[in-house]
């Protein structure tokens, strides 16, 4: 799941590969996976698993 | 403002004491617009989910160049400390720095902060290295207490968020001045440029604002009145003003008069 949406990825995908696959590569995002924030760093080492929950946020206008 | 008084928060200077939101806007356009006439240097953005269904869809972040402004996102929208906190390490993760505009909303109606679990937060955020900068009610013992757990600054609201109603206690914010030791900054509740030059003539450091500026008719107008009313009001508080008295005393000489 991602935001709440059901997504399918190629078994081993990695968080890397999510982030390319949503076109989000250059963009200013954190990325959650059930709950830890995952480092920048460690996108590619980090894999993910059938029903994982996974939360990717950016910046909005705010007060 | 002249360079020789600067406006210094966690460890940076900076030449302005307007800081703004960037909420409520038509278009990322008149953001960057308003901000510029707002001569504001840093910015507060809220921390959202991406839209994946469209997620190339333009960015706030590509109108605002970082390396003029200062981001500082919010945990707007958070009812618990945990939940804040969570939107603070995703913040810092996304590589805008460890300064956060800490809110732990407790109530739908007013928007009046959780006091308790905000400093419960703020805790544990100064404790993973962040510079919070928290909203609080005008209450000057929540302000020490934030102060003494480690915050940058204090951020006591004028009024409630988005009402424009001003200030409405000056003589607590007058004691939050003067017993602090971080920067005091406003933040909520400001409606038009009076109120602005009023925070910064009792001594507060900064004041921060959104709705002011994003719904006034001409936002762009009122940006740069906000600027202008910032550095007066600001201007004046250096300057001393004179006493209030209650009768009238002679501007003219009171010798030499005709008889």
């Amino acid at each position: 799941m991602v935001n709440d949406e059901p997504r399918e990825l190629a078994a081993g995908s990695t968080v890397a590969d999510l982030v390319v696959t949503l076109g989000l590569g250059p963009r200013r995002i954190a990325v959650e996976v059930n709950r830890d924030v995952v480092p920048r760093s460690s996108y590619g080492a980090t894999a993910l698993h059938d029903g994982d929950a996974i939360e990717i946020i950016h910046f909005v206008g705010g007060g | 403002m002249a360079l020789d008084d600067p406006f210094v928060l966690a460890g940076k200077s900076y030449r302005s004491r307007l800081i703004v939101g960037s909420g409520k806007y038509t278009s990322f356009e008149e953001t960057r617009r308003a901000t510029d006439a707002a001569g504001a240097e840093i910015i507060t953005v809220a921390v959202r989910r991406v839209n994946i269904t469209d997620p190339g869809k333009e960015n706030l972040l590509d109108h605002l160049p970082l390396d003029r402004y200062t981001i500082l996102p919010n945990t707007a929208g958070c009812y618990t400390a945990e939940d804040a906190i969570r939107t603070c390490r995703l913040a810092r993760e996304a590589g805008i720095g460890t300064l956060v505009k800490l809110e732990v909303i407790g109530d739908e109606k007013t928007l009046f902060p959780d006091v308790a679990a905000t400093i419960e937060a703020a805790k544990i955020l100064v404790k993973e290295g962040f510079q919070v900068l928290p909203y609080v009610t005008d209450d000057p013992v929540a302000c020490k207490h934030l102060e003494d757990v480690g915050c940058a600054a204090v951020m006591p609201l004028a009024a409630p968020i988005g009402s424009g109603l001003g200030i409405r206690n000056p003589y607590n914010l007058r004691i939050i001045v003067e017993q602090s030791r971080v920067p005091v900054i406003v933040d909520a509740g400001v409606g038009t440029a009076s109120h602005a030059s009023e925070a910064l003539e009792l001594g507060c450091d900064a004041v921060l604002m959104n709705t002011a500026i994003a719904g006034a008719k001409d936002p762009i107008l009122m940006a740069e009145a906000m600027r202008l009313a910032v550095d007066a009001g600001r201007k004046a508080f250096l300057a001393g003003r004179i006493p209030a008295k209650l009768y009238a005393t002679a501007s003219s000489p009171v010798t030499g008069l005709l008889r």
